[in-house]
């Protein structure tokens, strides 16, 4: 698995970006963090748009930056696909041209993906012969991030695609990059404030706070971590699952999921049986139980887990970690902290008032 | 026929000719500089903007005598020719190319500001090469500011005077163009004359304004 490697330090007349990231390369990485906080301003340095006068930035086994020996590829040098915040398309072309400028721009043994599987990817066929002004933002957008792959880019660079949208447009963009990522296999590194953006797409997270890396790691890592209780907290805290659908009771408006031989329930979703889904578990909606319970109760959805560790968040209230074979968040009082006894290492039953999917999250 | 004939076809051919080149000169010198203008965060940039303005508050003798003496034998751009090119067509074109010069820089400079680097930046993104994004994306939209610039430049160098006077004089064929010769009619009451190519004139710098607002006002910028 290729990496990407990246050093950064440069100073700015209102911040400072100071990076030191080596991670992954593969997957979908978000850049996560409040606005200020260097994001884009990293996003534009692993481009070559802003040249840190101390950097070093590798990709895979390309260098594409190292200011020790005066090297800095510039950006039409890099097989990078950029997409900025807003379209950018060019004005006196229309959407073909516009699709077709970077696509006649490489090599034709370099061409991997073909004009066809992005329009059908993208569902932009239809706009194929009009004029940028006669597109809504979401078509836009969507012009943009094919113009963008039809460079068969080695790394795809998205700085807040969707922020410039409206929720509807938002949510019929995010499936188009997931199902790209999927099916044309390109490292995604995404830079994004928006918490449900990441829960949704997110593999991997970086977490930066005034141009600083402070957490990184695969999405429920860092989700759970005490860095995003620390720097984020006045986000809802909770943990994302990767379920599978074992089957529907429709009879009773529900689908029934699986993660890792345990069973959960969610209303009855439009997916079929098989079919993965995420769904989000939030801190505040985890009971804990010590011992089986003999008096029947109402909540539906009761995990076995062991706890990792405990951890303050303030006077009255502790995060407790779990381990359910991926780390799942309770926040409970202290008093019952106390008043149970819990320890690590000790089993519990993680009762679950409700599981949200993703979609259905506001910030 | 007769007032064709008044109009003076070698004063009018040495007048278009000496603004075709004043604005091929001005386009290749004025590009870089108005993209310089509009991009650059040096605090240079008002001294040279100030510079650039200049012919359009200077009296035109005053510009006129400078040139004039840089042109000539023992002034330096005499000297790098190594004759006196003052009284010549070429000394003319580079007299018009510093009067002319913010007729064609601001207009220039005005369009890149609006285009910004957003563009240039797409382009780059998609393997455009600085020039290659500048041919296909910049100067594209930058269309308006371009049309602005080659026609402006190409009337206000038809209609200088007092530079053209002092630098080339008024010799038949070489330096004498439309204004210098209005100027010849009225000195010996040829009135008639100095109507035709001063209505001439007066009706084509009319049009060719019109025409710079109605493709400000309304031209589509379509490739393909």
């Amino acid at each position: 698995m290729s990496r990407l490697v990246a050093q950064f330090h440069v100073r700015y007349p209102t911040f400072q970006l100071s990076i030191d990231l080596d991670a992954p390369a593969s997957d979908i990485t978000v850049l996560f963090g409040p606005s200020g906080s260097g994001k884009t301003t990293l996003l534009r340095c692993l481009a070559g748009l802003e040249r840190a006068s101390d950097g070093f930035m590798q990709f895979g086994n390309d260098v594409w930056q190292d200011e020790k020996r005066g090297l800095c590829l510039p950006l039409y040098k890099r097989p990078i696909g950029y997409v900025f915040q807003e379209p950018r398309l060019f004005p006196h072309y229309n959407v073909r041209s516009n699709l077709l400028y970077g696509y006649k721009r490489i090599p034709v043994e370099e061409r991997r993906i073909a004009i066809e599987q992005v329009v059908d990817i993208l569902g932009i066929g239809h706009l194929l012969e009009r004029r940028i002004h006669k597109l809504s933002g979401g078509e836009q957008q969507r012009v943009a991030i094919g113009r963008a792959l039809l460079t068969s880019p080695k790394l795809l660079l998205l700085d807040e695609p969707l922020a410039s949208l409206d929720i509807q447009r938002k949510q019929e963009l995010v499936p188009f990059i997931k199902q790209l990522h999927k099916a044309l296999h390109i490292p995604v590194v995404y830079v994004s404030h928006a918490i449900n953006e990441i829960l949704q797409l997110a593999d991997r997270v970086v977490l930066l706070k005034e141009g600083k890396v402070v957490g990184i790691g695969a999405l429920n890592e860092v989700l759970t971590s005490p860095q995003f209780r620390r720097n984020l907290g006045s986000l809802r805290v909770g943990a994302v699952l990767d379920t599978r659908v074992a089957n529907h009771e429709s009879e009773y408006g529900l689908t029934r999921l699986e993660f890792k031989g345990q069973f959960l329930f969610i209303s009855l979703q439009p997916v079929s049986v098989g079919e993965s889904l995420r769904v989000h578990i939030l801190a505040s909606d985890v009971t804990l139980v010590v011992g089986q319970i003999d008096c029947p109760t109402s909540v539906l959805n009761i995990l076995e887990a062991t706890i990792l560790e405990i951890r303050e968040t303030d006077q009255s209230s502790v995060d407790v970690l779990l381990d359910i074979g991926a780390p799942l968040v309770a926040s409970i009082t202290q008093k019952s902290l106390v008043n149970l006894g819990l320890k690590p290492g000790q089993r519990v039953f993680a009762h679950i008032k409700a599981v949200a999917l993703n979609e259905e999250l506001v910030e | 026929m007769g007032a064709l004939a008044d109009l003076d076809l070698s004063a009018l051919s040495v007048s278009v000719r000496l603004a075709a080149m004043t604005v091929i000169v001005l386009l290749m010198v004025g590009t870089p500089l108005a993209w310089w203008l509009a991009h650059t965060r040096s605090r240079f940039r008002p001294v040279v903007e100030a510079a650039v303005a200049l012919p359009i508050v200077l009296p035109p003798t005053v510009m006129g005598f400078y040139i004039l003496v840089a042109l000539g034998p023992y002034g330096p751009l005499g000297r790098i020719a190594d004759l006196s090119l003052a009284f010549t067509f070429t000394g003319l074109v580079i007299a018009s190319v510093f009067y002319s010069m913010p007729f064609v820089i601001q207009p220039l400079q005005n369009a890149f500001e609006a285009v910004g680097k957003a563009p240039l930046e797409a382009a780059w993104s998609l393997r455009a090469s600085k020039w290659d994004a500048f041919l296909t994306v910049i100067s594209p939209i930058a269309l308006r500011g371009y049309i602005s610039a080659i026609v402006l430049g190409f009337a206000h160098t038809l209609g200088e005077f007092g530079v053209v006077l002092m630098v080339g004089g008024s010799i038949p064929g070489q330096t004498r163009v439309l204004s210098t010769t209005i100027f010849e009619h009225v000195e010996v009451m040829e009135y008639s004359q100095a109507h035709t190519i001063s209505a001439f004139m007066l009706i084509f710098s009319f049009l060719v304004l019109l025409a710079v607002y109605i493709a400000n006002r309304r031209f589509p910028i379509h490739v393909s």
